[in-house]
């Protein structure tokens, strides 16, 4: 059989529409994540002075959890588990939800890294010098570590944004239920899905020129020093 | 509707789960294999060898799984190829796989230090010499705690393969709960299943990672 593109040229609205709940998910998640991944690296990172606490612990646990799952399982659990505890919840907010957890995960191990390639002497010296808890950690500990692993930050959005592909699984209209809704319109299964994919991979180079533009101006005092 | 016990549920998904380690082994095997040849190709080929194979790599890890999924399955069988969910997930993850890897394997071939690369050349050694006996060596010591962790993804990655119909854990988890309706159970039960595959692979990556910076290499 002959390829035809053009039998893709009636549904573009779809395609776009799930372009752009693709995005928003993308935007969302990546900005709830990290805020989720200071929040538990500041709570792991005060606990990692002494022994571990129960908080450390559990931040820990969920850490783990996140990391040696699937995706895809993260969110049956949510969209199917949550309503059968009681606690409705509709496909968008439970994409929304198991993205945001995940990246949170694997972001706040990311810093974790970052931090503790910082010299713990830094912040001593941040404390002696009368800076807070919460200064020396936003001041000394994590803006550096932010900026020292930047890139791979970069990498795991754009993970998350790639694997939201999976939230169509529970009918969020994404850029792949699309694709599927198409496919099961047009009978062009080849078509179809290698638009999109293509679509996906600019949106991946697109996310990460954005990504490194916005470091540029969010480290640029840290160009052309030793970090 | 029959009753489902516990038991039932945990038999039928560690009967699925045969087959998350199976595609898992095949992926890894397979992925091994086709990232070996093209890391070996594009270390030492010609320039458009080395173009094409980047290409290959920044395809498949700027695309989504799903989507190299349903185009293996969908995509093949929209094209006249008569594929099975079989042949479309090893196919599809065993491409994915072998692109990730060539990408870490790179990294730890061009972590050897050039000199290395020059004094076996001096010597006489010829590039598939030079190679095998001077430059893999060193390069294995550093691929082997990343590719230990590479092959958690693989193993989370095959529960895309549920998508497109094949009954491994995920698709196990999904048909369960249509017939059982416990959707908390089952799938924490799922979760259970690959974090009991996955988390000693963690662990093992990162305390391989440890010996190998612990031991002051570099």
């Amino acid at each position: 059989m002959t390829l035809d593109f053009s039998t893709l040229l009636p549904y573009t609205d779809q395609i776009l529409h799930g372009l752009m709940t693709t995005l928003w998910l993308t935007a969302v998640t990546t900005m709830a994540g990290i805020a989720l991944a200071i929040v538990v690296a500041y709570l792991r990172d005060g606990a990692s002075k002494g022994r571990p606490t129960l908080v450390s612990r559990l931040l820990g646990g969920y850490v783990e959890v996140i990391r040696n799952t699937p995706f895809i399982v993260q969110l049956f659990f949510l969209f199917f588990g949550l309503p059968a505890l009681g606690i409705p919840i509709s496909a968008t907010v439970a994409a929304l939800l198991a993205m945001i957890l995940n990246l949170g995960a694997y972001t706040a191990e990311i810093l974790r890294a970052g931090i503790d390639s910082t010299q713990r002497g830094q912040h001593e010296a941040a404390r002696a010098l009368g800076l807070s808890r919460l200064q020396s950690f936003r001041h000394v500990v994590l803006v550096p570590a932010f900026s020292r692993v930047y890139p791979s930050l970069i990498s795991q959005c754009i993970i998350v944004m790639l694997g939201s592909a999976v939230v169509s699984q529970i009918s969020v209209f994404d850029l792949t239920y699309a694709a599927n809704f198409i496919q099961s319109r047009n009978f062009r299964g080849f078509e179809v899905y290698l638009v999109v994919t293509l679509i996906y991979l600019l949106l991946a180079v697109g996310l990460r020129l954005a990504f490194e533009f916005v470091g540029r101006r969010l480290f640029a005092f840290r160009q052309g020093g030793s970090a | 509707m029959t009753d489902f016990t516990l038991w039932d549920i945990v038999r039928n998904l560690l009967l699925a789960g045969r087959w998350t380690v199976v595609l898992s082994l095949i992926a890894f095997a397979g992925g091994a294999l086709v990232g070996l040849v093209l890391t070996l190709l594009r270390m030492g080929g010609l320039k458009p060898i080395r173009w094409l194979i980047r290409l290959y790599v920044d395809l498949f890890q700027g695309t989504p799984l799903l989507m190299q999924l349903f185009l293996a399955y969908f995509g093949a069988a929209a094209l006249g190829f008569d594929v099975s969910a079989w042949t479309a997930a090893s196919v599809a993850l065993t491409l994915f796989t072998s692109a990730f890897l060539c990408d870490i394997w790179r990294g730890c071939v061009e972590a050897v230090p050039s000199g290395q690369w020059q004094a076996s050349r001096v010597l006489g050694l010829n590039y598939l010499q030079s190679m095998r006996h001077v430059i893999l060596p060193q390069a294995l010591r550093l691929a082997v705690p990343p590719t230990v962790g590479f092959s958690v993804q693989v193993i989370k990655g095959t529960a895309l393969a549920s998508v497109i119909g094949f009954v491994e854990l995920t698709k196990a988890g999904t048909m369960l709960n249509n017939a059982a309706f416990a959707p908390f159970t089952i799938f924490a039960l799922v979760a259970l299943g690959y974090f009991i595959l996955c988390y000693p692979l963690s662990r093992y990556a990162r305390h391989l990672e440890k010996k190998l910076y612990g031991a002051g290499i570099r």
